[in-house]
């Protein structure tokens, strides 16, 4: 090994680091540019995508919320017997299925859904040439393809998020009252009881950061693939595992700034 | 002059692919670009539809130097621009029809009445009628690239691009295309640039052939003077020996341009 060849592999790393970061922020320009440029290519495409990424990711994550919210109020139980009141188990299931499991559980599973199918449809426009196909008719691909896809995602996941919570929560009372011997009355004087008006704008935040971060992700490793199937397949993966990576962060981010 | 390339020079990282091209395309001629895999021909035809952007050198089409255009300019010259992509590029979520009005749509100025009689019309040029419906995962390869082919010219473009239309396509397939090329050529007087590395569909189609090597245009003919070229690195490609392009490497002969419409 030659002497330098530490700093070389460091020197390369950080450069590839500053290029990358370059090229994502060329990318969020671009995607700002072409939301205020093209409405009228991406208007009418913006219900089509609200519905492929948010009505149709509905199944997934209320089934994921259902079971998040059966599940809350068994160990809710489980931990509380003979310590703290039952009905407060209806606090903690409400609590944490609103302020964290609604919105990041379902921004994890959508990140595989939502933005492994936007990396992997967009990566295989590009590899197959159908991006340059859009340009050269003159069409922006900016405004066919990433503008509807992000808007739809950003809008649609609060809306998911909201109704993942409510199912979540009408679980976890079904739960109780079926399973932990509580009644309505309990349930409820637990949900009331820490519930603030901010926890649903704090989980619509967190949604709405989450649906971003999904879609520009899924977007620009689509539009970034290189090379055939293979690329698709590296462009899938990197989505998913940066936007979970970043949903965690996020998560963490706007507990420290918001609570 | 249609379409003029000068100087013009194109690297991916270290790879440097194009080394200074010239090539001249006079209006209503089919000009075959010809040359080794790799060569950079569909790198070329991409800087002509300003799908790149060159190192250095002019890229100019209808007198518009194309990578100093605005996005408006680029997407007005676009809509006279045609491209015919190797694998047609179809938009596998659309039906053929709705491939082949995009450039409509985007033109604007028609109803959907007469959208969907300029791609009935289209359609049928290339051999498709009663395709609208289908799919382009329904096509054979050949139907494929008809279809890409009907795409290009729905708008009415006065530039085909081509970018290997006949590859990996049965003789009989190759030959619809070929008369398909001089269909739009006779009937539309569209000018193009053909991608190819059929040597017999380049006699067939071209009014000259440009022969690609080491990132420069090398030979420039008409057909006959393809055949005649004494160019040992345009013999190696049109024989297809490869001994002949081994001996004639390092020194890239210097470009011989002939035939050219004055």
């Amino acid at each position: 090994m030659k002497p330098t060849q530490p700093f070389t592999s460091i020197g390369s790393s950080t450069l590839g680091v500053f290029e990358g970061l370059g090229r994502f922020s060329a990318f969020v320009g671009e995607s700002v540019r072409a939301t205020v440029a093209g409405l009228t290519t991406w208007g009418p495409l913006l219900p089509v995508q609200m519905r492929r990424l948010g009505v149709n990711s509905l199944p997934i994550a209320l089934f994921l919320a259902a079971f998040t919210g059966i599940v809350l109020a068994l160990q809710a139980s489980y931990t509380f017997t003979g310590a703290i009141p039952l009905y407060f188990v209806g606090a903690l299931v409400g609590k944490t299925m609103i302020l964290e499991l609604g919105p990041v559980l379902t921004g994890l599973a959508l990140s595989g859904r939502i933005g492994a199918n936007i990396a992997a449809e967009i990566g295989t426009m590009r590899v197959s040439e159908q991006i340059d196909a859009l340009e050269t008719m003159a069409y922006d691909p900016m405004a066919y393809l990433v503008v509807p896809r992000v808007l739809a995602g950003t809008l649609m996941l609060p809306v998911i998020v909201i109704l993942s919570n409510v199912v979540g929560i009408t679980m976890g009372w079904l739960t109780a009252l079926q399973m932990l011997d509580m009644s309505t009355q309990q349930f409820i004087r637990g949900l009331r009881l820490f519930y603030v008006p901010f926890d649903i704008t704090y989980s619509v935040i967190k949604s709405l950061s989450f649906g971003l971060v999904i879609t520009v992700i899924g977007c620009y490793q689509g539009f970034h693939t290189q090379g055939g199937a293979e690329g698709v397949g590296v462009a899938t993966t990197r989505a998913v595992v940066t936007a979970g990576m970043l949903i965690l962060v996020l998560d963490a981010f706007w507990a420290m700034v918001l609570l | 002059m249609s379409i003029e390339l000068r100087g013009l020079h194109k690297a991916f990282g270290r790879k440097k692919i194009l080394r200074g091209v010239d090539l001249d395309v006079e209006e209503g001629e089919t000009v075959s670009l010809v040359g080794f895999s790799g060569a950079g021909k569909s790198v070329m035809l991409k800087h002509i539809a300003g799908l790149l952007r060159p190192d250095a050198g002019t890229v100019k089409v209808d007198g518009l130097e194309v990578p100093k255009l605005e996005r408006k300019q680029l997407n007005a010259l676009r809509m006279n621009l045609g491209y015919v992509f190797q694998f047609a590029a179809l938009f596998d979520s659309m039906t053929i029809a709705e491939n082949v009005a995009m450039g409509l749509r985007k033109k604007g100025g028609s109803t959907e009445t007469q959208i969907r009689d300029r791609v009935r019309e289209s359609l049928a040029r290339v051999g498709l009628e009663g395709f609208e419906g289908r799919l382009p995962s329904e096509l054979s390869g050949g139907q494929r690239k008809r279809a890409g082919l009907a795409r290009a010219i729905a708008y009415g473009p006065k530039y085909l691009l081509y970018d290997e239309p006949t590859s990996g396509l049965d003789p009989v397939t190759t030959t619809v295309i070929d008369r398909l090329i001089l269909k739009m050529k006779e009937e539309l007087g569209v000018t193009s640039v053909v991608i190819t590395h059929d040597m017999e569909s380049a006699y067939a189609i071209s009014d000259r052939i440009a022969m690609l090597y080491e990132g420069r245009v090398v030979e420039v003919g008409t057909p006959d003077e393809i055949r005649a070229t004494r160019n040992p690195v345009v013999r190696a490609f049109i024989e297809g020996q490869p001994d002949l392009a081994h001996d004639a490497e390092a020194p890239a002969p210097a470009a011989a341009h002939r035939g050219r419409k004055e």
